[in-house]
């Protein structure tokens, strides 16, 4: 296949429907109105499942209930439709069927701005909404990235039945690069042995969360947490930049991980040894290779496009071997390399790992 | 069911245990009429003999473990979330029949949204509202249909409109969305109007099957319990009651809906 | 001999009584004094002999508690409707 420009919602849409996505239920949300846009159309010619729902709302629920017909299915939003897909999420996971959500963040809380962030951290990783569960969370870093990501995705989510969000932000989904789509994967035509399909064939299947009978509840949700486990042990994904002979470490994801290579690159050309972690998964997340490596170096500066939400994680894995520095930019914006770079500076004046003088 | 009985020869069967259900005994209180409507349904899908290629969605509500009594493939769905789950469904699965199974929690308040655009999409599914004017399973509080005056326990001085607004007339509300092909209120309160019920039921999913359009049958019905009365009594008072705010009738049939031989 | 035949499950009835109200012979009561497993009063048949098999206590009640036989007709008669055609599954 060749490299096309590609606009990054319609890269993740594209690919999608290539990884052989059967149905798509979405809502228009700017930053990532476009994928729904490009699916309304390229759904349609496939021969594939389209609506636009009345809601963000409708959505996921209509998301759900294709879910529990067995078909790869997923919707794509932004925070405040995010927000409201919450429940729909939890029932999601409580039921133990698989769905991919892409979420473009955007600057909130409330109504916000259409700008990038990176504020849904603690939301995307820490629950599903309401009750003890953790969605795997894939966190791209370039259209390309975002592309191969999307036929993980699906193969997490229907390896483990559970709930796989991308957390994109705007400046992905709006950005063009040149990268490369997959070929045409065909449809799959079975129906997983799970699914509602009439029991015509088959002894009647119920797909709920609802048990009311405490020990019962109490054994779905031991069962999620091995589940969690399993899935922890398996899939931490991340990558490493010069970490090698690093003495300072930046770790950042998404956009912010792609700015973080570039103040790496300038700030070893100004004589500072960095290496850069950036997590390709948010949830399960690198904490025990961060801790290595905490071990090894002398400063760690943490960067996002939030107040700090990933920052907390790290500290968790750190637990103080090392002091922690935090750049954080909010509302939208968008931090700049040198300004990232001013605070690598700082860090490393701090700890004593090199001086402008 | 297991009991041994001699039954004369010359008899016949004239009434058994639906194949549709399972065999498992309710927890709705004595002379609750989800048990009512529970039987209609599966006797129509037993003589729809469609079994096998039916999916529920059942509500949150007292009805919320309907999936226990009917014996064929279910999903619970979120509150007020049944029409789009079943839009879900029948998108991807357009040779199943799909049917929800809402209260008026469910469908008249926070799932005014999912219901109304479910039928103005014209979705192939059918929808049976059970409509009691109250909030069963939490105890008792106002329902969206809930009539003037009608003392509930989120409403002790009586249901004002004044704060709270006029009961919802859904029935009135869906016939007029153009997706709506069949549309009607019927009341569970006597044989007669069983009988009816039963045959507007028949129709919905006959409607599904011929892919005609969304249907939805308003199943006036009661709550003794939380009404504070006796079964029959219950019966009476709906008739007499419910009748007024929320008329029995069809509200929307088109042609080819009258044209099923239901 | 009586035109209809009920038989009770006994244990399934929640003693509601609709049953007793809907009876066009009158011949169905709660008992007084009898208890099923549930708890309730259940239903039963005062006097069998009136029993016409319409099958109207069968169609009220929640519980599947009544099944009905009836003396077959000289004329066949369908009982029940035959399957509609159903589209073949997707």
């Amino acid at each position: 296949m060749t490299k096309e420009l590609l606009k990054g919602n319609v890269a993740f849409a594209e690919a999608a429907l290539r990884y052989g996505v059967q149905a798509y239920f979405g809502y228009p949300i700017t930053p990532q109105s476009e994928a729904l846009e490009h699916l309304s159309e390229r759904m349609v010619d496939e021969g594939r499942v389209f609506l636009q729902a009345e809601s963000e709302v409708a959505a996921i629920n209509m998301v759900y209930g294709a879910a529990c017909a067995g078909v790869r299915v997923m919707t794509s939003t932004s925070g405040p439709g995010f927000s409201l897909m919450a429940e729909g999420f939890s029932y999601i996971a409580g039921s133990e069927v698989p769905v991919v959500v892409v979420n473009m963040m955007r600057g909130g809380p409330g109504l916000g701005n259409i700008q990038p962030s990176q504020s849904d951290y603690f939301f995307m990783t820490k629950s599903a909404g309401h009750g003890d569960f953790h969605p795997i969370v894939l966190a791209p870093a370039n259209v390309q990235e975002l592309i191969d990501m999307m036929g993980l995705a699906f193969d997490l989510a229907e390896k483990y039945r559970t709930l796989v969000f991308m957390a994109g932000d705007g400046a992905l989904g709006q950005m063009m690069e040149s990268a490369e789509l997959p070929p045409m994967q065909p449809v799959r035509t079975e129906r997983p042995d799970w699914a509602v399909t009439g029991n015509a064939d088959h002894a009647s299947r119920i797909i709920t969360s609802l048990y009311l009978d405490p020990t019962q509840l109490e054994q779905l949700n031991l069962h999620l947490q091995r589940k969690l486990a399993v899935i922890k042990a398996n899939e931490v994904r991340w990558r490493e930049y010069q970490t090698e002979d690093a003495d300072l470490l930046l770790i950042a994801y998404g956009m912010v991980g792609r700015i973080c290579l570039s103040v790496m690159r300038e700030a070893r050309e100004q004589g500072l040894k960095v290496g850069l972690l950036r997590p390709q998964t948010l949830w399960p997340f690198a904490e025990a290779r961060i801790a290595e490596l905490a071990g090894k170096v002398r400063g760690i500066l943490v960067a996002e496009m939030s107040a700090g939400q990933m920052l907390e994680d790290i500290e968790r894995a750190v637990k103080g071997k090392v002091p922690i520095h935090f750049h954080g930019r909010m509302g939208g914006m968008m931090p700049m390399v040198d300004e990232i770079l001013a605070d690598v500076w700082k860090l490393a004046e701090e700890v004593g790992a090199g001086s402008r003088e | 069911m297991g009991i041994q009985v001699n039954i004369p020869e010359d008899m016949e069967l004239v009434y058994s245990y639906p194949a549709a259900l399972t065999e498992r005994s309710t927890h709705y209180c004595p002379g609750c009429t989800h048990g009512i409507v529970h039987r209609l349904i599966a006797e129509v899908i037993d003589e729809l003999g469609i079994q096998g290629q039916t999916i529920g969605i059942a509500p949150v509500g007292c009805s919320v473990l309907a999936y226990d009594y009917f014996d064929m493939d279910f999903v619970e769905a979120a509150h007020g979330r049944a029409p789009a789950m079943a839009t879900g469904i029948k998108r991807v699965s357009p040779g199943k029949i799909v049917f929800t199974y809402q209260g008026d929690g469910d469908l008249a308040a926070i799932g005014t949204a999912e219901i109304i655009q479910a039928a103005n999409r014209g979705e192939l599914i059918t929808t049976i509202f059970i409509n009691n004017a109250i909030y069963g399973m939490t105890g008792g509080q106002m329902a969206p249909t809930t009539l003037e005056g009608m003392v509930t326990t989120s409403s002790p001085g009586g249901r004002d409109h004044l704060i709270a607004g006029y009961p919802v007339q859904m029935s009135e509300i869906l016939a007029v969305t153009p997706g709506a092909v069949y549309i009607t209120r019927e009341i569970v309160a006597d044989i007669p109007s069983i009988n009816k019920t039963k045959n507007a039921i028949k129709r919905a999913f006959m409607a599904q099957i011929a892919g005609l359009g969304f249907a939805c049958v308003e199943v006036l019905s009661t709550c003794p319990t939380n009404w504070n009365m006796d079964a029959w009594k219950a019966m009476e008072w709906a008739k007499e009651n419910m009748t007024q705010t929320f008329p029995l009738g069809t509200f929307k049939m088109t042609d080819a809906v009258k044209a099923l031989k239901a | 001999m009586a035109k209809g035949f009920v038989v009770i499950d006994v244990d399934r009835c929640k003693g509601c009584g609709l049953c007793t109200h809907v009876c066009p012979s009158n011949i169905l009561a709660l008992s007084r004094d009898a208890f099923n497993a549930k708890g309730y009063h259940p239903v039963i048949v005062t006097d069998a002999e009136k029993c016409i098999g319409c099958a109207s206590c069968a169609r009220i009640c929640p519980d599947v508690v009544l099944t009905v036989y009836r003396q077959k007709r000289q004329t066949q008669r369908v009982g029940v409707q035959a399957a509609v055609a159903v589209a073949p599954s997707a």
